[in-house]
């Protein structure tokens, strides 16, 4: 998704070197994508090998100066987030982002990552709605695809912050599979007002959750 | 099986019980002893168990999202609808098992006499509570559902999966091993960065020797309800499924698209097919189970027909 594919993570006296996605040098990235020979080949693991990978990412990792540290997870609460929580632990984490889509079905399943994160001492940074809601581009018209309002609702029920919808848009599918910036691209996107809201919300309640 | 060391090395591996982070372990005796990569007991167990069982289908995706739960949810309605085939519905997602919800069961294992759902859900008092295991335990509780519940007659066990490729589906198809699983299905949704997952997922169902029996495109197109037109939400810029499945020779067994209603019908944990029986989400779905259902049983070719 961000036009990294094929690099090669190179070693250096401090660790594996992070890939750089920007030409600024602004955003790095490690994945065990990077790792692989083949793109199809598949990663038949079980937990503990998983596990393993995921401190290493932490620790064997040369990231160098760094703001943010965003870690992208699987869906669920297992091997893969408990490992991460343990490994940042002694880096103090800000907290989780909580994504969920708004239909009940999803909500269900982010209720239990909302538990996770009591039981593990995660702090909630906050709720976002995600495919909230479809522009026709044709009419206009509003199309409520996958229901409304559950992720606000959680939110709510929760006491966390509720940090945004964000509408489904075709070029926002499209800017991630060709590796695009949309965010450059697209700036009078319904998607883009609501990713920029939501970033600037993380930015501004960063001091708080620091201390 | 008790909780193992974090950089456990795997009970079947060479180093196991020797390896530094095997100390205090309480299986350490175990695996030194060479227990650990003798079969599974529970695998014979499991065979004698799924006599009764007469088609067993996998139901897998790449990423998570794409409407997995929906499909075999779907699927198990679909098929009972001849209320003389027997089905049952396994949910083997333990930490985020949607599968009572989608089907609108509270605790009681029965959606309709011939349609019966087995789920960790069924277990946890409460919609917060998480299921915060790792591998081991999983695997345990797969073991269980497999082993230990009294699926009796059953002409279609569906399991439903969560996304991926790690000890879920490591363990139900060597639970399985010795029982024959019919094959698996494959949901994707159409953009290249689900169907680069789905190439992981046929590679996967390669190396365990799982037969594929298609690849389904779910989210594929959305019609506006107010001036018909098209859009494409989730744009297939590499082919989506269609191409894929073309150059991997795997049958795509249908496209399903975009429809409010699925995901209303699941949230009330109604069949969509009740609600929208016209719906070309509904005929889509339709399609698909009968290609499934061919597959699972091929009709004899017709000279064996006229010599028998």
């Amino acid at each position: 998704m961000l036009r990294a594919q094929g690099k090669a993570v190179h070693q250096c006296d401090s660790g594996w070197v992070p890939v750089f996605v920007d030409q600024e040098q602004s955003i790095s990235l490690m994945s065990v994508g990077f790792l692989l020979e083949n793109p199809d080949e598949a990663v038949v693991w079980r937990g503990p090998k998983k596990s393993a990978l995921i401190k290493q990412f932490v620790s064997d990792v040369a990231w160098g100066e760094l703001d943010y540290l965003v870690v992208d997870t699987p869906p669920g609460t297992s091997d893969e987030h408990m490992a991460t929580v343990e490994a940042l632990r002694p880096y103090r984490p800000l907290g989780a982002l909580m994504v969920t889509t708004p239909q009940a079905v999803s909500v269900g399943d982010v209720r239990r990552e909302l538990t996770f994160c009591r039981k593990t001492g995660l702090q909630v940074m906050g709720v976002v709605e995600n495919m909230s809601g479809f522009a026709c581009p044709h009419c206009a018209a509003c199309t409520n695809i996958f229901s409304r309002g559950g992720g606000e609702e959680l939110a709510r029920r929760a006491g966390v912050p509720f940090l945004g919808s964000v509408p489904l848009d075709p070029e926002l599918s499209r800017s991630l599979e060709e590796g695009r910036d949309f965010i450059q691209e697209f700036p009078k996107s319904p998607a883009f007002s609501a990713l920029t809201s939501i970033a600037r919300e993380i930015l501004n309640a960063t001091p708080a959750l620091l201390s | 099986m008790e909780e193992v060391p974090h950089d456990c090395p795997g009970a079947d591996s060479t180093q196991a019980g020797r390896g530094p982070s095997c100390q205090g372990c309480p299986n350490q005796r175990l695996c030194a002893s060479g227990a650990g990569a003798a079969p599974d007991p529970a695998i014979e167990e499991i065979k004698e168990k799924m006599k009764t069982v007469k088609h067993k289908i996998l139901i897998l995706s790449g990423k998570g999202g794409v409407g997995k739960s929906t499909f075999s949810a779907h699927l198990a309605h679909g098929l009972a609808e001849d209320e003389n085939t027997q089905v049952a519905l396994l949910d083997i997602d333990i930490c985020g098992p949607s599968i009572p919800k989608i089907m609108g069961l509270e605790g009681e294992q029965y959606v309709e006499d011939n349609l019966g759902v087995m789920s960790v859900g069924f277990l946890l008092s409460s919609p917060d509570d998480a299921v915060i295991w790792r591998g081991p335990k999983k695997n345990g509780m797969i073991k269980q559902f497999l082993r230990d519940v009294d699926w009796g007659d059953v002409d279609y066990l569906l399991v439903d999966t969560p996304p991926g490729t790690s000890d879920e589906h490591l363990s139900v198809v060597q639970y399985l091993a010795a029982a024959r699983i019919d094959g698996a299905v494959i949901v994707t949704t159409p953009q290249e960065v689900s169907l680069q997952d789905v190439r992981k997922e046929i590679n996967f169902c390669h190396k365990v020797a799982l037969p594929v029996i298609g690849v389904v495109e779910n989210m594929s197109g959305f019609v506006c309800p107010r001036c018909k037109k098209e859009s494409q939400i989730f744009p297939p810029t590499t082919g989506g499924a269609e191409g894929m499945c073309q150059d991997l020779k795997v049958p795509l067994l249908g496209k399903v698209p975009l429809d409010p209603h699925i995901g209303e019908s699941c949230d009330k944990g109604q069949s969509f097919f009740v609600e929208a029986p016209n719906s070309p989400a509904t005929l889509a779905y339709r399609s698909i189970i009968q290609k499934i259902q061919e597959f699972c049983t091929p009709r004899q070719p017709k000279e064996d027909l006229v010599s028998s």
